[in-house]
């Protein structure tokens, strides 16, 4: 079962001469029940894509499907049954966090009673302030009271455009912990995010980057894909050690990776480049790494340059 | 229905919490109203002029008591040359000299014709009109009266009667150019504002992806300024009634009606500035310059439409606001039915049919 | 002059009875790359606004780049730079005309603009879009001119608040790489961040609780402390305690 189909789609802004294509022909499906991942940076086409799922905007060329429904053809069908949180959580800010909740309800065609048990391990959290103005939650508790708005009415999948950006790492902890929790209720979630590390926490991913896809697979297959040996090294003089890396023949690309720098590697040459280092002067420590997803998505933008 | 209940109820609740949208909703109207009606009037009262009285005697004298009991003027000075005019014009205070000749009584009594000569300080024009309107109509009644004291034959007398405002009073001019104006200001800018608040604040795309119509959603947010818009016109009416006492002369219920014709009208051009205005400012700007700049200039209630030249005349035709104004002015001032104002009200429905069209066609069930 | 560029000692600011910032010390060294890290609402905006002059401490005494916090803020906002992911480059002026404009503000002369503008540009690869908008550029792009922009009167110190927001892991990379050559030349980099991963490249890195500096040590000495593999895992053992949410 698919819920969500994307095939090649096109979009294009502005007109005539300056014309910006923000999507290149993108195609992905998304299978009921899935957790799915656009990871990309910004201005990578997320947005763009997710408002031509979620009706928004009308693609130039290609066809999309959201639980069965064309995008263009039956917007309106597609509009009763999803759940949309754009980037900016988008909530009444002189309203407080009830009648926000309760508004939502009413547009959806439900009350906040009929589906709370959806929402209840959410909603809990930010009820004791219940009668606080949106205007002025946190970071965190806006964006727990903007899922809450977007689940009211018990949407089939739902579209979260970056729900996490700007917000710190424990709340971003707690939120994918909820995330994992709908999508125990069956629902169909599609989240973008520019965090690489979030990739993990879906059950498939595509990474995007200039309207144009990198790849698609679970976070697993990504990193199989990756078919290169990685190493990490670090010394006491990392802006040096990284220069020495990158001069290296057998190094295909260096670059710093939190404590370590990773170096992939064209072929094996770990020796050689242990040797190398150590003439250069370098007390360093060295390793096999595994790649995660921002090592992948680095060498995919690579490859693609 | 019970969507858009609640949608209109959560207007209701952003207009009551913005102390500015309250201000300009609610406080704008009573202060306008308040300031056309007192300060900035056109009625001259109490101004100051001197007196060059060369003859001296018992006719100019009581023609200078007749200026002085108006409540018009007031004697500042006497003066005794052709110099000290200027100089007490430049001085500021005095705006109108009255001179008679010698021989002001003798002229008079013995070829039935003297003269008086009125110099006014035009740097104000509009003032000096008034002014030297003023004191020629108490002179040409002092004349009358002599003249028909001494049963002259053959002398042609005019006499003027100021209709539906005998006492030329500016708040009749004023009111239905405030009611125009605040009706425009609330439903044609705030309605266009609160929906590009919407879409800049990113609501606007969680609205469009709910099952509400988009229509809907737009027509929920004019409804509160609607409702808004009949609290002034009540309180401009019960205003001009009872501190400004201008009267409405003729049926309130056609006055209410047309002004409803008239919010309508403005509803749809707001609707139709927000379709197109992407942030509250555009909104605003084009509120301001589209909107209220041709209302206050072509109106015709702060400059009379029949004495521009035609280009403009003919651009005035297509300002909602001179139409409205004219009905209100015929309505409310001189007591009129709709047998005289159907024309005018014809123009309205047309614009509103129009404007409403353009405004659901140009109306958007996407962001772009 | 001295060596430390930020001395901070028991700096407070309280908004009514709530303690934004509460009685935190610390000092920045010359040359240093410092990473301010912390949970939204933990009191590292108002922390930089008081260190950049822009807002009065309720009490506790700092100096910036020498000068105090009291009564010199107008000297502190000559000598420091700032840059945020929010707030950066004008996108209707050209990229020359930002440059011109920033420069023209710190009251730099025309021939020193002239000439290290064409410097600049060469360094970022921008020599060709000189005259193009900034608008038409690749966020990444953007960033790094912003940065450059920032540290264009040549500050001592740097303020930069969550310069990496959303931009791709390569560019990410080059823009560190910016961080690390402006703190060689001696500019003190200040910075917010909320890739853990980045916390790493810090000389030095503090983590804000609830208004108060609950650690501040290297990457590797804060490790070791709290028992952590990742400076993510230190962050969040710390974070969690947080008892405020308000932002």
């Amino acid at each position: 079962m698919t819920a969500v189909t994307v095939n090649n789609i096109i979009k294009r802004y502005g007109k005539k001469k300056s014309v910006v294509t923000a999507l290149h022909g993108i195609s992905f499906d998304v299978k009921k029940g899935e957790l799915f991942g656009l990871i990309g940076p910004d201005g990578a086409g997320k947005t763009s894509l997710f408002r031509v799922l979620t009706t928004l905007l009308l693609a130039e060329e290609g066809s999309a499907t959201v639980d069965g429904f064309d995008v263009v053809k039956d917007y309106k069908e597609i509009r009763k049954r999803v759940g949309y949180m754009p980037g900016r959580f988008s909530l009444y800010q002189d309203l407080t966090v009830k009648e926000n909740l309760d508004f939502f309800a009413t547009i959806f065609n439900t009350t906040v009673e009929e589906n709370y048990d959806l929402i209840k391990d959410i909603y809990s959290q930010i009820e004791p302030f219940k009668d606080r103005r949106a205007g002025k939650l946190s970071g965190g508790m806006k964006q727990k009271l903007a899922l809450s708005c977007a689940l009211i009415h018990r949407p089939s999948v739902l579209f979260l455009d970056e729900p996490t950006t700007g917000v710190d790492a424990v709340s971003r902890k707690e939120f994918w912990e909820m995330l994992k929790r709908l999508k125990a209720q069956g629902i169909t979630i599609l989240v973008s995010t520019p965090y690489m590390d979030e990739a993990s926490l879906c059950d498939r991913v595509a990474l995007i980057q200039s309207g144009h896809i990198l790849s698609i697979d679970t976070p697993q297959g990504i990193v199989q894909q990756f078919g290169k040996k990685l190493l990490a090294v670090k010394a006491g003089q990392m802006l040096p050690l990284l220069q020495a890396l990158k001069e290296h023949p057998a190094v295909a690309d260096a670059y710093p990776f939190g404590e370590y720098h990773h170096a992939v590697m064209k072929g094996a040459g770990r020796q050689e480049l242990e040797a190398y280092l150590v003439k250069r002067g370098f007390e360093f420590e060295l390793k096999d790494a595994e790649p995660d997803i921002e090592d992948c998505f680095m060498g995919l933008m690579r490859d693609g340059r | 229905m019970k969507q858009f209940l609640s949608f209109v109820k959560k207007e209701f609740h952003h207009i009551f919490r913005d102390i500015r949208t309250m201000f300009i909703l609610l406080a704008m109207p009573v202060a306008q109203i308040i300031i056309f009606g007192f300060a900035l009037t056109n009625e001259v009262k109490n101004s100051k002029i001197a007196i060059w009285d060369q003859s001296g005697d018992a006719a100019t004298a009581s023609l200078v008591s007749e200026l002085e009991a108006s409540r018009y003027f007031e004697v500042e000075q006497a003066i005794h040359s052709p110099g000290e005019i200027g100089a007490s014009f430049k001085k500021g205070k005095v705006k109108l000299a009255v001179i008679f000749p010698p021989h002001f009584n003798e002229d008079l009594q013995h070829f039935n014709k003297a003269q008086v000569q009125l110099i006014a300080d035009a740097s104000d024009p509009n003032v000096a009109n008034t002014l030297t309107n003023y004191a020629s109509a108490i002179i040409m009644d002092y004349q009358n009266r002599i003249t028909q004291n001494r049963k002259m034959p053959y002398t042609i007398t005019t006499e003027m009667r100021m209709l539906y405002n005998p006492e030329l009073k500016g708040a009749y001019n004023f009111v239905p150019g405030v009611m125009a104006m605040v009706l425009l200001l609330v439903c044609t800018m705030m309605t266009a504002i609160t929906i590009v608040r919407e879409k800049e604040m990113g609501t606007m795309e969680v609205m469009l992806v709910s099952p509400m119509k988009p229509f809907r959603i737009v027509l929920a947010k004019a409804v509160p300024y609607l409702l808004l818009s009949s609290v002034n016109i009540a309180s401009i009416l019960l205003l001009s009634k009872y501190v400004l006492d201008v009267p409405v002369n003729g049926s309130l219920l056609l006055l209410i009606g047309e002004s409803f014709l008239f919010t309508l009208v403005s509803l749809s051009l707001g609707l139709l500035i927000s379709s197109g205005a992407e942030s509250q400012q555009t909104a605003m700007f084009i509120s301001l310059v589209g909107m209220f700049l041709p209302t206050v200039m072509l109106s015709g209630f702060m400059f009379p439409v029949e004495n521009m030249p035609l280009p403009l005349r003919t651009v005035s035709n297509i300002v909602p606001a001179k139409w409205y104004y004219i009905i209100v002015k015929s309505v409310m001032i001189k007591g009129t039915g709709l047998h005289t104002v159907w024309k005018e009200t014809l123009v309205l429905s047309g614009m509103l049919v129009f404007f409403l069209g353009l405004a659901i066609r140009n109306f958007k069930i996407r962001l772009a | 002059m001295s060596d430390k560029v930020i001395i901070a000692e028991k700096l407070t600011k309280r908004f009514g009875d709530f303690t934004a910032v509460d009685a935190i010390s610390f000092e920045v060294n010359r040359g240093e790359i410092f990473g301010f890290l912390g949970a939204n609402g933990a009191g590292k905006t108002t922390a930089m606004r008081m260190l950049s002059g822009l807002s009065m401490p309720t009490s506790g005494k700092a100096t910036v780049a020498g000068f105090d916090v009291y009564r010199e803020n107008e000297k502190i906002k000559r000598n420091i730079g700032y840059m945020s992911q929010k707030f950066s480059l004008y996108e209707d002026l050209t990229v020359r005309e930002n440059i011109r404009f920033y420069a023209g503000i710190y009251g730099k002369s025309s021939s020193f603009i002239r000439e290290k503008t064409g410097i600049v540009l060469k360094e970022l690869h921008l020599s060709g879009e000189a005259d193009k908008l900034v608008k038409s550029l690749p966020l990444g792009w953007k960033q790094k001119l912003a940065f450059s922009v920032a540290i264009f009167h040549e500050p001592r110190l740097v303020f930069l608040d969550e310069p990496t927001g959303g931009v791709d892991p390569v560019t990410r990379r080059e823009f560190w790489n910016l961080i690390y050559e402006a703190a060689a030349s001696g500019i003190t980099v200040f910075v917010t961040t909320h890739y853990m991963d980045e916390a790493e490249y810090c000389n030095r890195v503090s983590i804000m609780v609830d208004g108060r500096i609950d650690a501040l040590d290297t990457p590797g000495g804060l490790k070791k402390t709290f028992n952590a593999v990742s400076m993510d895992e230190v962050f969040l053992k710390l974070a969690r305690k947080a008892v405020r949410t308000a932002d």
